[in-house]
């Protein structure tokens, strides 16, 4: 199905490139919808269908697209794409919707799919430009679950509504206003870099 | 919602209801273009004007075009447009008229058609609903608030690379994180003076 070469495409976005702890791209959205794990979720299933896509659909197109106008096709596409996904959810997550506010609208300046398809969409082959969009979506995406899941348990004592931590548990209000992403995802990537990642340890390993 | 008007829209925007510390938008220029205290100075610059005037532009585009057409669902769209088609303008306007503008801000204008927070600023505006003098209040205040932000920033940063021992897994971006998360802490002092959303 993938060839080898598409398969370490795929594996590189989700580890050693991926777009949020090793390039630091997108993060915007990153921090603002990370309090609440369910709208995380809708906000990355949002932001794949777009990577996806727009890599796909510029790829097909990239023959055509004049080199001196193409960030001005590749915001057109984004922006088609993300709109589709904002009347979708205006319709059918109207709650989820209202909540996100303007974050849905701010995919489209995510740097992560303008990176992609200036890097990727380009210059390859339909197929090899949607694995690669897909990929930096779903590397995006479980970074920002893990970071949403340790806000909200923290901040508000529970997963996804459900109270975990009952008890003497008190709130760290924190976790779930502004300083508390930045903490988080901060100390995330330190914990990956310094360990996970680190060239030295892996030597020794 | 109480009527603001644009002093305490300009004031909110700015310390309050900060667009970067507390709507985290424009963070990827603002990771990548803090570590000296000269580019900070010109990309914040850059930002206040571009800001500013697109704000004004896409609340006209959008009361005098969108919502009498119908058109409100194609507003992204539009609204990206707009942006960037001023930045191209104002570009071309610059190189023309001043050499040593062109060279302090020029050099930071097309990194701006893709900073979230100019989008962000537009639609925060149209969600709140807020009127002409309100958003051009936002707009400006939005601008200088990130500005602000990013000086700091520099500052900081400056003073903790070269005096600090920074641990390696956090050396760059995990550093700068750490640092707008305190200054995102300090900016909560100025909470419950003025209240937006």
């Amino acid at each position: 199905m993938m060839t080898t070469k598409q398969w370490s495409l795929f594996k590189e976005n989700l580890g050693t490139q991926n777009p949020v702890f090793v390039q630091v791209l997108g993060i915007c959205s990153t921090l603002a919808v990370t309090n609440v794990l369910k709208n995380t979720l809708v906000m990355c299933l949002g932001l794949i269908f777009v990577t996806a896509l727009s890599n796909l659909t510029l790829s097909l197109l990239r023959a055509w697209i004049p080199p001196r106008i193409r960030m001005m096709v590749e915001v057109l596409v984004i922006a088609c794409l993300v709109m589709l996904v904002d009347i979708y959810l205006k319709a059918y997550a109207p709650a989820i919707s209202r909540q996100l506010g303007p974050y849905v609208g701010l995919i489209i300046t995510n740097c992560i799919i303008m990176g992609r398809a200036e890097a990727v969409a380009l210059t390859s082959p339909p197929k090899t430009a949607l694995i690669d969009g897909l990929s930096s979506g779903i590397g995006y995406a479980y970074v920002l679950l893990i970071i949403a899941a340790v806000r909200e348990l923290l901040g508000t004592g529970g997963i996804w509504g459900v109270t975990l931590l009952g008890g003497g548990w008190q709130n760290w209000t924190i976790m779930v206003m502004a300083p508390g992403g930045f903490f988080v995802l901060a100390l995330f990537i330190w914990i990956v870099k310094g360990w996970i990642l680190n060239p030295a340890r892996k030597a020794q390993a | 919602m109480q009527q603001l008007g644009f002093f305490s829209i300009l004031f909110a925007a700015v310390f309050t209801n900060n667009i970067l510390l507390t709507n985290y938008l424009g963070m990827c220029s603002f990771l990548g273009c803090s570590r000296e205290l000269k580019t900070s100075a010109g990309l914040g610059g850059a930002v206040v004007f571009v800001m500013a005037a697109t704000s004004v532009l896409n609340w006209l585009v959008y009361a005098f075009v969108l919502v009498p057409l119908d058109l409100v669902y194609l507003r992204f769209i539009v609204f990206i447009v707009v942006i960037a088609a001023f930045v191209q303008l104002i570009e071309l306007i610059i190189e023309r008229v001043s050499e040593t503008l062109y060279t302090a801000l020029g050099v930071f204008l097309p990194l701006i058609t893709v900073n979230c927070a100019i989008l962000g600023a537009s639609l925060f505006m149209v969600i709140r609903e807020y009127t002409f003098w309100q958003a051009a209040g936002y707009g400006l205040g939005s601008g200088l608030g990130w500005a602000l932000a990013i000086l700091a920033m520099a500052g900081i940063r400056q003073r903790v690379t070269q005096r600090g021992r920074i641990p390696r897994g956090l050396e760059g971006p995990g550093i700068a994180l750490i640092i707008a998360g305190t200054m995102a802490l300090a900016f909560m002092g100025f909470n419950g003076m003025v209240n937006l959303n």
